[in-house]
């Protein structure tokens, strides 16, 4: 069955997701329930709010050893998105250092304003692609997708960023490892690019 | 670079949208459901949905109703209007906001701004600020619609919830609201170049002019706007277009 879970830990908009991945001709669950999760073809992991909140939940509802075992052993397709993408790190520094998932290593830390950037990074900006990937078959380079977060992922390894957005310096909006994908941007919420970007995730 | 944000304000006092003059004289225009999916549509770049009644009627958001909106609504989409509590933010988060914006709660209880931003991090918190100038000539925030004076100064204000962890600030001028006649542009100067989280202009825009004058005297990086679309032929994508010639950055399709 070629089904996505999309993992409900209380982190909010959820539907959005569920209703993004229906209208790029997918199915989709929202659970917590580790059986579900294990016959899913990919796993979405969504979120909105804060990393020592996303983590405690993920961690009260059992889910921590479904997720490695899916996304590091049997290797199905996994799209972190916003929060999710984060909660992928080593570990984050929200309030509090706490430990991530750790499927892709990294740190995730508030972003800095060089210019008098404003933080919340809120609103439409533009990717720069520095690798090519599946995930942006059909995209064009330098395409504004929407953020809304004051966090962001800084790779411990180079060769897992695939797209950097300019703001703050720069940061990386779509990180990349095996079948393991983030994208700090809502493509739920992005129209038409972001659309593109599942239906490419649901091709995996 | 970071696109400047067009963002169609959609007030809703149940059983239809409407727009006003002032917070008042208000006139329908039209339904939610169809007004979200033309908008979604025209692909814009975020909506503001406002339930104006909600706080005075004591009544709760509409979940089911906001849960449909989202449903239609592939872009970004922040919700207000009667939010009191945090399981309020949190359920209207779970029904498909992506930002919600609090207002005569943050006022009567400014401790609600630090637990949403605590809990739901501050980038989906949203404070809104209605002001007018009071019976002496100063500038005072107004909490129910307009209605209660609070002895508040708005830029005091904005400091505050800025340091209390909202995310982002929607200011609207009431006397500028629905006149067309051009945002107040000496208080979104002075409150936008004095916090460092994004300022959304609302009230008064008529025409793109208006839209290029607070964007190029001001520190906002977003603009709302309703009547302009209501009740002229102006649209959000002929006002990028407009404001890309004077050289911003808008994200045109």
């Amino acid at each position: 069955m070629n089904l996505t879970a999309i993992i409900d830990y209380k982190m909010g908009n959820l539907d959005s997701v569920k209703r993004a991945v229906e209208e790029c001709g997918g199915k989709a669950i929202i659970t917590n329930n580790s059986t579900d999760i294990e016959i899913a073809a990919r796993i979405i992991l969504p979120g909105v709010g804060a990393f020592p909140t996303g983590m405690e939940n993920l961690i009260n509802l059992n889910l921590l050893d479904v997720i490695k075992e899916q996304a590091l052993e049997k290797k199905i397709p996994f799209l972190g998105i916003c929060l999710g993408m984060q909660l992928i790190a080593t570990k984050g520094f929200e309030f509090n250092e706490t430990e991530g998932l750790n499927l892709i290593a990294g740190e995730v830390i508030k972003l800095q304003s060089h210019n008098g950037e404003r933080i919340p990074h809120i609103g439409w900006n533009e990717i720069h692609f520095i690798q090519n990937s599946k995930l942006l078959d059909g995209i064009i380079n330098g395409t504004d997708f929407y953020f809304v977060h004051s966090y962001h992922f800084v790779c411990e390894n180079e060769k897992n960023i695939i797209a950097k957005t300019p703001y703050c310096g720069e940061f990386n909006s779509i990180i990349g490892k095996d079948n393991i994908w983030g994208t700090q941007f809502h493509p739920e919420k992005s129209q038409k690019y972001g659309f593109k970007l599942l239906k490419n995730f649901l091709n995996m | 670079m970071l696109k400047i944000r067009i963002i169609p304000t959609l007030l809703y006092k149940n059983p239809t949208l409407v727009k006003g003059i002032s917070f008042d004289s208000w006139r329908r225009v039209g339904t939610v459901i169809q007004a979200v999916k033309v908008y979604n549509m025209r692909e814009v770049d975020e909506l503001v949905f406002l339930d104006i009644t909600a706080t005075d009627e004591q009544r709760e958001p509409d979940y089911s109703l906001i849960d449909d909106i989202a449903d239609e609504c592939f872009m970004p989409l922040t919700v207000g209007g009667g939010v009191r509590s945090v399981d309020d933010i949190k359920h209207l988060l779970d029904v498909g906001a992506d930002k919600v914006s609090i207002n005569t709660a943050a006022i009567q209880n400014p401790n609600l701004i630090n637990e949403a931003a605590e809990i739901f991090g501050s980038q989906c918190i949203v404070v809104s600020i209605d002001y007018k100038k009071n019976n002496f000539g100063k500038l005072e925030v107004f909490s129910n619609s307009g209605k209660i004076p609070t002895n508040l100064e708005p830029y005091e204000w904005a400091r505050e919830v800025e340091k209390r962890g909202a995310g982002e600030i929607l200011l609207t001028s009431i006397e500028r609201d629905g006149t067309l006649t051009g945002y107040d542009i000496d208080t979104l100067k002075k409150v936008s170049e004095n916090v460092g989280i994004p300022v959304i202009a609302s009230g008064g825009a008529g025409n793109y002019d208006d839209m290029y004058k607070i964007l190029s005297q001001t520190k906002v990086t977003a603009i709302a706007a309703a009547s302009i679309f209501h009740f002229t032929e102006q649209t959000p994508k002929e006002a990028k277009k407009y404001l890309k010639l004077k050289g911003f950055a808008v994200r045109i399709l």
